[in-house]
């Protein structure tokens, strides 16, 4: 589905990406984790099009997306929840929704958007409660409820999301990860960029460990979780206690 | 001062102070989506009015209105087109420089055209000499047509905004351009229309006042240092704050003859702009963290 090699990226002359290669398979539910400043929002940033590729090949759906705008990767079902939520937050809850729904409207009409509508209502029963309300006067829960609404407004094959647990109370984002358990069971593929690696690896299939813009260890969630290096810099286990 | 007296300044200043609004509105559709202040917005005003005459000439009124509307849309749409869609993020000194270079541009492109003559459509019904009577105060038809033909655009406007796909992607757009182009939504395509939109109820306030007002080629830079008080009266961005500045202005310039000398008439609303930057820049319904989130 999404195959990514030798990927190089940054900020005007700031290379952050350095000649990074992953890849995600159709259902798959895959964790990048990585300290603060590792490169993650400057990947999933880049695999949206908000930042330039600058070299290396990013596949999605075999279409090389080097070159396509933001706008067009999410026609072609590639969407990001971006990081700090970024809702529209002088519009209502539901013209939120609705301009998510804007490429699935285009591609299959007014009661496609209907349709999928409800579907996110029924996933997030809050925001129907909250329809009218601005996006703005939101929880900062509900404002990442409505994120990842949006986001799922497109129908989307591919859904990124970039630490959707950030700043949320622990019960809110134990609610968070049950929704992307749900979306995971409902086949979607999800690549999910998370601090919180624990809870990110407890749910992934496979997972990438990011650090200074190189994916330094890859493998399947379980031994992640049960890798020593992982466990002492992002699990905070103190080894040498333990032993 | 009779009563009847009093309600024909009022008359007056709602004239020029709904076009005022409509300055300002465009100046606001502009600024929302894109967070630059358009000094061309008044040149739009000026062609609406000049290509109308032109056309009338040798076309219907309404078809000179029409064609006149849509050829300043079109220059609209090209300003962007050609000078400000391809700059990335330009700062906020350069776009001003940028829009007024454009305005002088488009000012003397006019004078080559049209020269410096005074020109004007004719009345829309009637003519200079008909007034209808309300109740002692005695209304040109044409003021009738101006308030109401900007009335209809700020409503229309308003409903557009809020009830429409392409209002809603563009409020998106002002909202949060990343988002709106994570959810899809051509950002660049929204920033072109909000220029055409602007240079269109430009246009169209620019026709229906010229028989009041007459028009000529260099009547835009005034109309854009009222447009951008009134702007920031009522509050950078904000529709209501707009008609409201804009009243408030039309009727303080309009009293104003009464008890200055007509050379100050507009003095004044350099002197408001002033006032305001001082006491409160976020306007009468501005919020003050607009001010304070864009750049301006
Ligand atoms: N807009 C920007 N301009 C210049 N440099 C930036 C910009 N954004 C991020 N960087 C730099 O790029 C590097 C990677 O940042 P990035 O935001 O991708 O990290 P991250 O892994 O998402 O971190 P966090 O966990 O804090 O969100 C950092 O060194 C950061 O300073
Ligand atoms: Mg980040």
């Amino acid at each position: 589905m999404l195959r990514i090699r030798n990927l190089e990226s940054g900020y005007g002359r700031l290379k952050v990406l350095r000649k990074l290669s992953l890849h995600v398979k159709q259902g798959e539910v895959v964790t990048i984790i990585g300290a603060n400043g590792a490169g993650k929002t400057t990947l999933l940033n880049t695999l949206a099009g908000l930042l330039r590729i600058w070299s290396g090949e990013v596949l999605f759906d075999g279409k090389d997306l080097m070159g396509i705008p933001s706008e067009k990767r999410v026609f072609m079902g590639a969407v990001l929840v971006p990081e700090g939520r970024q809702v529209f937050r002088t519009m209502s809850v539901e013209e939120n929704l609705i301009l998510g729904g804007v490429p699935l409207q285009k591609k299959e009409g007014r009661n496609a958007l209907m349709e999928e509508l409800e579907h996110v209502y029924s996933l997030f029963p809050i925001l129907r409660e909250r329809k009218d309300q601005f996006a703005g006067t939101l929880s900062g829960g509900e404002q990442q409820m409505l994120a990842i609404g949006r986001a799922l407004m497109s129908r989307p094959s591919l859904i990124m999301m970039d630490e959707p647990s950030m700043g949320l109370a622990p019960l809110i984002v134990k609610d968070i990860f049950s929704i992307i358990e749900k979306l995971r069971d409902e086949g979607k593929t999800v690549l999910l960029v998370e601090q919180n690696a624990r809870a990110a690896l407890g749910i992934a299939d496979r997972g990438y460990v990011l650090e200074t813009g190189r994916i330094i260890l890859q493998g399947d969630a379980e031994d992640l979780l049960a890798n020593r290096d992982v466990q002492r810099a992002y699990l905070g286990k103190d080894l040498d206690v333990e032993v | 001062m009779s009563l009847e007296l009093l309600l024909q300044y009022i008359v007056a200043g709602l004239t020029y102070g709904i076009i005022y609004a409509i300055v300002a509105i465009g100046f606001n559709i502009i600024y929302n989506t894109t967070g630059i202040i358009n000094f061309a917005q008044g040149e739009f005003v000026m062609l609406g009015g000049m290509i109308a005459v032109s056309f009338n000439a040798f076309l219907p009124l309404p078809l000179a209105i029409l064609g006149a509307v849509i050829i300043t849309m079109i220059t609209g749409a090209l300003m962007d087109i050609i000078f400000i869609r391809w700059l990335r993020s330009p700062s906020v000194l350069r776009m001003i420089i940028i829009t007024i270079g454009l305005s002088i541009l488009i000012r003397e492109v006019a004078l080559h055209i049209w020269g410096e003559s005074v020109r004007a459509l004719p009345y829309f019904t009637g003519n200079e000499i008909t007034s209808l009577s309300f109740g002692g105060v005695r209304v040109s038809p044409q003021v009738l047509w101006t308030v109401g033909v900007c009335s209809v655009m700020v409503a229309g406007l308003s409903l557009f905004f809020r009830y429409t796909m392409v209002g809603r992607k563009m409020r998106a757009t002002s909202d949060n351009r990343n988002a709106a182009l994570l959810c899809g939504i051509s950002t660049g395509n929204m920033v072109t229309l909000s220029f055409v939109l602007s240079a269109g109820i430009g246009a169209v306030a620019g026709c229906v006042v010229s028989p009041i007002t007459y028009t000529q080629y260099n009547i835009g830079t005034g109309l854009a240092i009222k447009g951008f008080t009134v702007a920031i009266l009522g509050g950078l961005g904000s529709s209501v704050g707009a008609v409201v500045g804009g009243l408030i202005l039309g009727i303080l310039e309009s009293f104003s003859i009464w008890v200055l000398p007509a050379a100050y008439k507009d003095a004044i609303a350099i002197a408001i702009l002033l006032l305001i930057l001082f006491l409160k820049p976020s306007g009468l319904f501005g919020k003050s963290d607009v001010m304070a989130l864009k750049e301006f």
